[in-house]
Formats: C-alpha cells, sequence, structure tokens
C-alpha cells in the first residue's frame, strides 16, 4: 500500500497509507487531513485542492493536463510546485510521495 | 389574484414545451421552484423556443451543469452570462465574458485584491464595520433588514475594495441596481436611464482611474489602482472599464447582499438549525456555504454553444444560448441529499453550485464567505433572535435572486 505523507503549512505531518487508483485529493479529505477544500469534488473545476509537489516527485508523474493548467493559472499564488491534488492518482510509484499543502487555498 | 397567476402557480397545470423559466414573475413570487423540480425529473435538458430573451436552453441537473460549466470551448461566454441581448450600441465587455486568453489575463490583473492575504487585511475592517451596523439596529421595532443591515454592510465592503469615497457609497448601490436591471427579466428602469447611471458610473471612476494612475501603486491595495497600473489592464478602453466595474460591482454586491437576508429568513424557516448554530458556534464556517446555496443569488449564468454539442439524448446547436441553472442544479437530489433542508453541519457543504465552476468560478468566493462569517459571528454574539415577521419581497428578476424588503424584529441578547 502506498504512503502519502502530506505537510500542513504549520509543519503538521499526517502519513497515510492510500489506495491504488485513489487521487491524492481524495486520500486527503477521505482522511480528514486539513488544507484541502475540495469544493468541486475532484472535477478538476475550482483548485482549491492546489498542492505544493517538489521537482523530484513531479518527475515521476504526468504532466498537467490543459485543463488543470487552466485551473492553476487562476491562482496568484501559483509556482511552480503547484499541481491540484485532484489530478495526481496514487500508484506504487509514488509510494512515500511528500505533498505540501499551502498556505490558503483560493 | 387572477385566473392566469393561479394557473402558473402549478407547474403541471401547463404542457412541457411551455414551459419558460426566465419569467421573472416566477422568481418574484417565488413559484420556479416546482418548474424547475418538474425539468429535472421530465425534461432535464429543456428548449424555450419563445421568451423574451429569444430561444434557449435550460441546463438543469447539478453534473450536466458542471460538464457545460467545464467546457468552455464548446460553451463561450464570450457576449454576455445573461440570457438579454443588450442594445447593440451600449455594449460593455468584462473578462466573465471573454473567453481565453483575454479571460485570463484580465482576470488575474485584478484576483490579487481578493488573495486570502489581502483578506486577512480586510478583516478587522469588515468586522468594524459590521459591528457599528449591527450596534445601531433598532431593537424590538419592525425594520427592512434589507436596507439597514444587507446593503449597508456590502456597500461599505463594496467601498472598501474601491476606496471609493465613503460619503458617496450609495452610489455604488444605485449603479450595481441599475446595471441589473431592465433587459434582465425584471424592473421597470428605461434603457435610456439605465444607461445614463452607467455612464454616470464610468466617468466618476475615470476620474478616480486618472488620480490612482498617478500615484505610487505600492502604496494602495484597492482595485482601482491595480488595474490602473497592471499592463493587461491599463490600456482598456472606456466600455471595458465599464464592464469591469459593473462585474466587479454587481459581483460584490447583489450576492452577498441577498445571500446576508437570505440567512436570516433561512434561519426563521428552519429554527432547529438556528438552534444548532447557536449551541455550537463553531458551525457558522460550514453554515455559510449552505446559506450560498440555499439562497443561489445567481439563478444563473448564459453561455452560447459554439458547435453542435449533444446532451442528454438533445443537440443543442452551434449558436444556441444555454442556461445554466444553479438555483436548479443546487436543489438536484441526484447530488445533495435532501437539497430542499437547510442544514448547518452538512458534510460538505461547499459542494454547490452557486459560485460557478471551471474558469469562471467566482473569484470573490472567499471574501464573500468572510463577511457572511463575520456578520454571523456578530449577530449570533448580540442578538437572541431576528424575527422574520412576514414573508419577504423578492426582486423580480430571473438572474439575481434577491429580496427587495425583509420586516424582522430584533430581540436583543440578555
Amino acid at each position: 500500500m502506498p504512503q502519502v505523507k502530506f505537510i500542513e503549512f504549520n509543519g503538521t505531518e499526517h502519513n497515510i497509507d492510500a489506495n491504488n487508483g485513489e487521487s491524492i485529493m481524495s486520500v486527503a479529505t477521505s482522511n480528514l487531513v486539513p488544507g484541502i477544500d475540495a469544493d468541486c469534488g475532484g472535477e478538476c473545476s475550482c483548485a482549491t485542492c492546489h498542492v505544493l509537489i517538489s521537482a523530484d516527485w513531479q518527475a515521476k508523474l504526468d504532466a498537467a493536463t490543459d485543463s488543470e493548467e487552466s485551473m492553476l493559472d487562476l491562482n496568484p499564488d501559483r509556482s511552480a510546485e503547484s499541481r491540484l491534488s485532484c489530478q495526481i492518482i496514487v500508484s506504487d510509484d509514488l509510494d512515500g510521495i511528500v505533498v505540501n499543502l499551502p498556505e490558503f487555498q483560493y | 389574484m387572477s385566473e392566469a397567476v393561479k394557473l402558473a402557480e402549478d407547474p403541471y397545470s401547463i404542457p412541457l414545451e411551455n414551459i419558460n423559466v426566465s419569467d421573472a414573475n416566477l422568481f418574484m413570487n417565488d413559484n420556479h421552484w416546482g418548474y424547475f423540480e418538474r425539468l429535472r425529473k421530465e425534461d432535464p435538458v429543456h428548449y424555450c423556443p419563445d421568451s423574451m430573451f429569444g430561444p434557449y436552453w435550460s441546463v438543469t441537473k447539478f453534473n450536466d451543469i458542471m460538464e457545460i460549466e467545464k467546457n468552455h470551448e464548446a460553451f463561450s461566454s464570450e457576449g454576455g452570462i445573461t440570457l438579454a441581448d443588450r442594445a447593440k450600441d451600449f455594449q460593455t465587455v468584462n473578462f466573465i465574458s471573454l473567453d481565453p486568453p483575454r479571460h485570463d489575463v484580465q482576470r488575474k490583473a485584478v484576483t490579487g485584491v481578493v488573495a486570502p492575504m489581502n483578506l486577512a487585511k480586510l478583516e478587522p475592517i469588515i468586522r468594524s464595520r459590521a459591528i457599528k451596523i449591527l450596534d445601531e439596529v433598532p431593537i424590538g421595532e419592525e425594520f427592512n433588514w434589507v436596507e439597514h443591515v444587507s446593503i449597508e454592510l456590502t456597500t461599505q465592503m463594496l467601498a472598501t475594495l474601491f476606496d471609493f469615497p465613503f460619503e458617496e457609497r450609495s452610489k455604488l448601490t444605485y449603479w450595481s441596481d441599475m446595471a441589473t436591471s431592465g433587459a434582465l427579466g425584471g424592473g421597470p428602469t428605461p434603457e435610456p436611464v439605465r444607461q445614463a447611471a452607467l455612464l454616470e458610473c464610468l466617468e466618476v471612476f475615470t476620474n478616480l482611474w486618472n488620480e490612482r494612475a498617478q500615484k505610487d501603486p505600492s502604496e494602495a491595495n484597492d482595485l482601482i489602482t491595480m488595474m490602473a497600473h497592471n499592463p493587461n489592464t491599463q490600456n482598456m478602453d472606456p466600455m471595458e472599464y465599464l464592464g469591469n466595474l459593473i462585474l466587479l460591482i454587481v459581483g460584490g454586491n447583489d450576492t452577498t447582499r441577498n445571500s446576508i437576508s437570505g440567512g436570516v429568513y433561512f434561519l426563521n424557516q428552519f429554527p432547529d438549525q438556528l438552534a444548532k448554530v447557536k449551541e455550537d458556534l463553531s458551525l457558522i464556517p460550514k453554515m455559510v456555504p449552505e446559506i450560498i446555496r440555499y439562497q443561489t443569488p445567481l439563478a444563473y449564468m448564459k453561455r452560447r454553444a459554439t458547435r453542435d454539442y449533444e446532451i442528454r439524448g438533445k443537440t443543442i446547436r452551434d449558436g444556441d444560448k444555454v442556461a445554466m441553472w444553479y438555483v436548479s442544479g443546487n436543489r438536484d437530489d441526484d447530488v445533495i441529499e435532501n437539497p430542499n433542508e437547510f442544514i448547518v453541519d452538512r458534510n460538505t457543504p461547499r459542494h454547490h453550485l452557486s459560485f460557478g465552476f471551471g474558469i469562471h468560478r467566482c473569484m470573490g468566493n472567499r471574501l464573500a464567505e468572510m463577511q457572511l462569517r463575520i456578520v454571523w459571528e456578530e449577530i449570533l454574539k448580540r442578538f437572541e433572535r431576528i424575527e422574520v415577521m412576514r414573508e419577504p419581497e423578492r426582486i423580480q428578476s430571473s438572474f439575481v435572486k434577491g429580496y427587495a424588503d425583509l420586516q424582522v424584529v430584533v430581540t436583543a441578547k440578555k
């Protein structure tokens, strides 16, 4: 079972056992990790599941699709590490992935 | 009451094809619910061949609305987000009525003002203004909550965001009302009066713009200074400037105003929910999005199809108008459990359509939530009860869903 490490903006860590095929957003919301709002429920339509992922881990992810790009782009605090967690699907390759949560969701 | 009006109260009394949910009177009389329920059940993607806005499609289910909203290539916002076709010689432009890429650059230029860091700075100002207004409401006597509290609060908020001359702030409310009146499906305002009001708005704001353009932008955090100094907006032509002003004024005004009034009304309709939130004030942040869902301050947004599109066995044709009825999707029981109940402690209260989804999702959604949260924190601190004395008077519009009059009697806490 792959593990996901969420780090809240204040440094609090949550290590969660996740299921393959589940989105990182859903791992967070179903385990009550604070800091991900996920208003649209995982439809890539609101950008309130914004997370920050380091370049090393990003290299293992599929590139953001056009629709993820257009939603990320609405966030003035977007950085190179920005991704939408509803678009990242857990797999064995991602075991140990570190997901940093931003201070706020828009 | 005339026979015709009585008939119209029963949504099953007319053939499906004659249903026209864009009729402003349905909303003024609060009669729209049954029609939308029927459409969701019998014809969720419905074609109305004839209305004061011409022919249009109605999309009424939550997930169908999401599908249309996400597909901004097949469903364009160019030409406006209401069903009305405005006079050809008076067309304003704003970013909610643009597609990418112009939409993206203009929106980005102003998003910063409602960024969370800025909201944190605004919170104490909003709270102090809310406290002053609430401390001054008459106790034990009947008054119009809309006028004394909701309008006052949201207008002061807008004046703050624009750094608009505070003493002249009632003009903002007037312009906001003018912008959405007339052709939007209600209101008796003649078009020349409306246009004159909006041109006055442009003139006043042009003076402010010229003044702010000379100033150092690092010293100010208001929307006009931001637009005057951002390369993506500083060369807007007058109608584009006016369009964006109207967007920000209406977006920040009617919607929050009517949600403030709506909350008072709903907590009267559902006294058990009021008791719940009084018992546990930490529910306020969950109650706020529920108020916004239950009110749905903008009933719909319009798109125009850019190609033929199949949905639920219907073909929306290239060029057709499509109304995405948020007010209906927010009561869709396939997605929201007991949607007609107002429940202050839902598990995912933000999963509603009132802010829209996709690239046009409401930019000010966190500001709106913050305003409502502050208002309710301060109300529950000082008032035992806000009793609604009679059914509110509703606005005659199928776009802005709101209240003209809500008579209440306030009881202070002992």
